[in-house]
């Protein structure tokens, strides 16, 4: 008889070759443990290449999930459960597992030619080495293909069921019904009816295995988590950022116009809007990435909201059309999904390491506002707040999201559109100027200029690169005007800080001598290290950073408030830098470029060893 | 900006017309034109001035977008709504202006220099989708803006600052790189051929579609007399018209012939016999013939070169198509309603 153990938390990673459907599998495991209430967490990781060598450590993909009763906030460092489908997988993740752990594994894979491709001289699942934890291992693929064998399909295709079967053990370990899956297959699969029932069979097949294997002794189950009342998805950073853009350009009613070049891990906004044709998106993929914001300026020049999403090789490419877009004081919105470099570098993995480039990388001193959401929900919040700065104040500004925020997903609540505020385009349709004149640069009270469209009678005007005389627009090569100008562009961007919240500090304790301080996606690992370090009876205060640029007014005041701050951050310190040379203050960077998430529990550790020292040295 | 004015047809359809008689004089900005003295793009501007208010559309419907040189300086002189952005990105950004607005007449100006070398991308991929923009594509075979360096139309072997020992680069031929990116509407004119230039150029804005207008442009600084070999006594513009023999020089006595491995060349007429001629044909589906036609210039000496419409062919344009995927709802909360139901997608749970 299985019991049925309650847990509070479970990290599960699926890992397989690049062609076993993993990130699939996990999705669907994903989707069935929204359903159950949990509160969860996810990180994708798959190689660059589409198919790398069968078999190979290089070609393995995982796909990891946290899912638990509360509310948590990062996908998890290190896995409890382990599913491997080939020895690749096993080899590449097994150092992630904490002994005790559990594996599943396929030993389908494991022959000698395989365990030798990725140097194992003996079959680890048999030779003792994996004694320290908990091992099954079956034979999924063989189990699988039995199961879907009287439905006619190939053998080829009967293998590529097994991934569907794993999941169905899962499902059973794990006390979720398979039924949506089941829907899922029905739907995904319904052009291709002996793929659907096969899928489905090996499903149903993998979850009866569970039931009547007497391997496992335990069976789990994790309550839901306590979450405020609303409608609740599951949804990926990318997936928010376009539609917090949609959201935005309809609440300004204006036509979304996104320019785009194909780029990992930034395409599938691309792939997100150029679908949204039923809310008017017009999507441009354009020949290169600076056609992409080339056409993108164009459509807010015509009146309407261009965008442009790239990761960091191609905000380089765009960075003097970004000038531009300074000067012409036009409202652009530029999405920067970052990831590890320079050149290529590691175009699946994350990195945070862009910040100095969307704040000063542009010739000449050409500043706009920088934002960056901490969560991949937080994405849809980001993009909107992106879209109404740039109307309200006619500048580009710079989303910066990151791999881990696109592709991860949480839970998400289903924001009711008619509560968000209104963003108005606030054209100029008369003559501003009491001769009956119009001048393009004649600002408001937020130092935003007068934005006239094509089409509008009387207001016809030229607008351009070269310097612009204050006020009437026309080029002007004084020295005297062109130093205004500067500085007036420069206070146009600093003014933006008006709405700029101030930055909030938590600190339950109200005792904490030690700051950490962060931004963008390190929110997760921060906000979870600082939990872990408050449970271990220490004090800690965290802040995140939203606006990068302006930044908020009490940052200065925050900083010089606690005797220690660490800037936790995925690159070399950026923006440790920008603090210290915007305040000249003290703050300690925490730098790591792995190309993954900082880990929670090394952050803690480290947090907890600093506090410590602190407390000795002061006594 | 929708309207519900009578539009005109053809490139323009969707572009309100004016409800009054427009003159050169509204084209004409305050600005002051600062182009050297004796530039051929005075005259291009001056002809420009005077085809607009013949086209019939709203001054306030019309769109310049210029890159970068001296030719790009062209929109601030023209008063209706213009961009002078950057350096061979004005086609980029053309597209988006096309794109999101069908009401607009859009022009690109560009030079040699910003079209075929920093922008020549985006030159090829605008002609090959057929975005509904007109392009005048000012070729003077030099850089002026900076001061005389060759330019990828300059001859091979031209000594320039940066060329001390001639260069070596071998030139475009503008009309077979549009011909070549299968361009729906391809033509040369000459700066000083006012009635051709306004033909030309009237031609091209009324074409649906992406429009290539090559204009050889006289710098008279750093590269005066480019095209004095093409305009002498013997004639060695060969000028193309739909349905008419090939045939050019004094008393047409040349003319444009197949030979017996389909090439292109020129020959006498007397001796060939006008029959022999070919009769141009800018409606051919088949951009091949063009494109022979294209080869009778010599990019080297510039002493024979055909100018007129080589290639006019109907295609549905990028934009149109583009448009016309969307199935976006009229009404504005309708539209809110669809969002909220995209956004809200079909897999949610209630807490």
């Amino acid at each position: 008889m299985t019991e049925v153990t309650t847990l509070d938390h479970v990290v599960i990673r699926f890992a397989g070759d690049s062609g076993d459907g993993m990130q699939l599998t996990g999705n669907r495991f994903t989707h069935e443990t929204a359903l159950a209430g949990n509160d969860f967490s996810t990180l994708p990781n798959f190689p660059a290449e589409i198919r790398a060598p069968a078999g190979t450590v290089a070609g393995v993909s995982s796909f990891q999930l946290h899912f638990a009763d509360f509310d948590i906030r990062t996908p998890g460092d290190r896995p409890d459960v382990l599913v491997a489908m080939n020895p690749a997988a096993l080899k590449a993740n097994l150092a992630d597992l904490p002994r005790g752990g559990l594996i599943i594994a396929d030993t389908a894979d494991f022959t000698p030619r395989n365990l030798a491709k990725v140097g194992y001289g003996s079959n680890p699942l048999t030779d003792g080495s994996l004694d320290d934890y908990q091992v099954h291992a079956f034979d999924l693929s063989g189990q699988s293909t039995a199961a879907v064998a009287a439905l006619g399909l190939g053998r080829k295709e009967a293998v590529r069921t097994k991934n569907m079967y794993a999941l169905g053990l899962l499902d059973w370990l794990y006390s979720r019904p398979v039924d949506n899956t089941i829907t899922f297959l029905e739907h995904k699969f319904a052009k291709a009816p002996e793929v659907r029932d096969a899928n489905i069979a090996a499903l149903k097949a993998g979850y009866a295995f569970g039931e009547t294997t007497e391997v496992f002794t335990n069976r789990f189950k994790v309550a839901a988590a306590p979450v405020p009342a609303g409608t609740y998805r599951q949804i990926s950073g990318n997936r928010a950022l376009a539609y917090g853009l949609m959201a935005g350009a309809a609440k300004a009613g204006l036509q979304l116009f996104l320019g785009a070049y194909p780029i990992t891990p930034a395409s599938d906004i691309l792939h997100h809007l150029a679908s949204a044709k039923a809310a008017g998106v017009l999507t441009f993929q354009a020949e290169d990435e600076i056609a992409a914001i080339g056409a993108a300026l164009g459509a807010s020049f015509a009146g309407q909201l261009g965008v442009t999403a790239t990761s960091g090789p191609g905000l380089a490419l765009k960075m003097e059309t970004i000038g531009l877009a300074v000067m012409l004081e036009l409202p652009l919105v530029i999405c920067d999904i970052q990831r590890a470099g320079p050149a290529t570098g590691m175009p699946t993995k994350t990195e945070q390491a862009d910040l100095t480039q969307a704040l000063y990388g542009r010739h000449g001193e050409a500043p706009l506002p920088v934002i960056a959401p901490q969560s991949p929900g937080d994405c849809f919040a980001a993009a909107f707040e992106a879209v109404r700065i740039a109307i309200d104040y006619r500048t580009p500004v710079i989303l910066l999201s990151d791999g881990y925020l696109a592709n991860g997903a949480e839970p998400w609540e289903v924001p009711d559109l008619a509560a968000l505020p209104a963003i108005d385009p606030n054209f100029v349709t008369e003559p501003n100027r009491p001769d009956g004149e119009f001048w393009p640069y004649l600002r408001d009270e937020k130092l935003a200029r007068a934005w006239a469209v094509p089409g509008t009678p009387g207001l016809e005007h030229r607008i351009g690169g070269i310097e612009k005389a204050d006020g009437t627009g026309a080029i002007s090569y004084d020295p005297a005007n062109h130093e205004f100008m500067v500085n007036l562009r420069a206070q146009k961007v600093a003014g933006v800080g008006a709405i700029v919240p101030p930055l909030d500090v938590e600190d339950p304790s109200g005792a904490a001598k030690l700051l950490v301080l962060g931004w963008g996606s390190t929110y997760g690992p921060i906000s979870a290290a600082a939990r872990r370090v408050r449970a271990s009876g220490r004090n800690v205060a965290t802040a995140h950073l939203r606006y990068l640029n302006p930044l908020p007014a009490n940052v200065e005041e925050v900083l010089r408030s606690y005797d220690r701050v660490i800037v936790p951050e995925m690159n070399l310190g950026q923006l440790a830098m920008v603090l210290r040379a915007r305040y000249l203050v003290g703050v300690q960077s925490y730098s790591r470029v792995r190309g993954l998430p900082i880990s929670l529990s090394e952050l803690a550790a480290d947090l907890i060893e600093l506090i410590d020292l602190d407390e000795e040295n002061a006594k | 900006m929708t309207t519900t004015t009578p539009a005109a047809n053809g490139g323009l359809a969707g572009v309100p017309l004016s409800l009054t008689p427009l003159t050169r004089k509204d084209f004409t900005s305050d600005q002051e034109v600062r182009w050297c003295p004796g530039c051929g793009d005075y005259a291009v501007l001056a002809t420009f001035q005077g085809l607009m208010p013949q086209l019939g559309i709203r001054r306030e419907n019309t769109v310049i977008v210029s890159g970068i040189g001296c030719s790009s300086r062209f929109p601030y002189y023209v008063d209706s709504y213009g961009m002078h952005s950057i350096h061979g990105r004005a086609p980029a950004i053309a597209t988006g202006v096309a794109m999101t607005r069908p009401d607009l007449a859009v022009w690109v100006v560009t030079g040699d220099g910003d079209a075929l070398s920093i922008g020549g991308n985006h030159l090829i991929h605008a002609l090959r989708r057929n975005v509904n923009i007109t392009i005048m594509l000012f070729n003077n075979r030099i850089y002026g803006l900076t001061k005389g360096q060759y330019s990828p139309t300059s001859e091979q072997g031209k000594v320039t600052k940066s060329s001390p020992a001639g260069s070596v680069d071998r030139p475009f031929n503008p009309i077979s790189l549009a011909l070549g990116a299968e361009a729906t509407f391809v033509a040369r004119t000459v700066d000083s051929h006012r009635a051709h230039l306004t033909e030309v150029l009237t031609a091209a804005i009324n074409h649906p579609g992406a429009a290539l207008v090559e204009i050889y442009q006289n710098c008279p600084i750093f590269n005066d007399g480019a095209f004095d070999p093409l305009k002498g006594a013997e004639g060695g513009l060969i000028p193309l018209t739909h349905g008419q023999p090939i045939t050019f020089g004094p008393d047409a006595a040349k003319g444009a012939v197949r030979d017996v491995a389909g090439h292109v060349k020129i020959a006498d007429v007397a001796e060939v016999g006008l029959e022999n001629v070919l009769v141009h044909d800018a409606h051919a589906e088949d951009p091949g013939l063009a494109f022979a036609l294209s080869r009778l210039t010599d990019t080297e000496g510039l002493r024979t070169s055909p100018i007129g419409i080589f290639r006019d062919v109907q295609r549905p344009t990028f934009d149109d198509l583009a448009r016309a995927q969307l199935t976006v709802q009229a009404d504005p909360a309708e539209r809110l309603e669809k969002l909220q139901q995209q956004i809200t997608g079909t897999d949610t749970w209630t807490v």
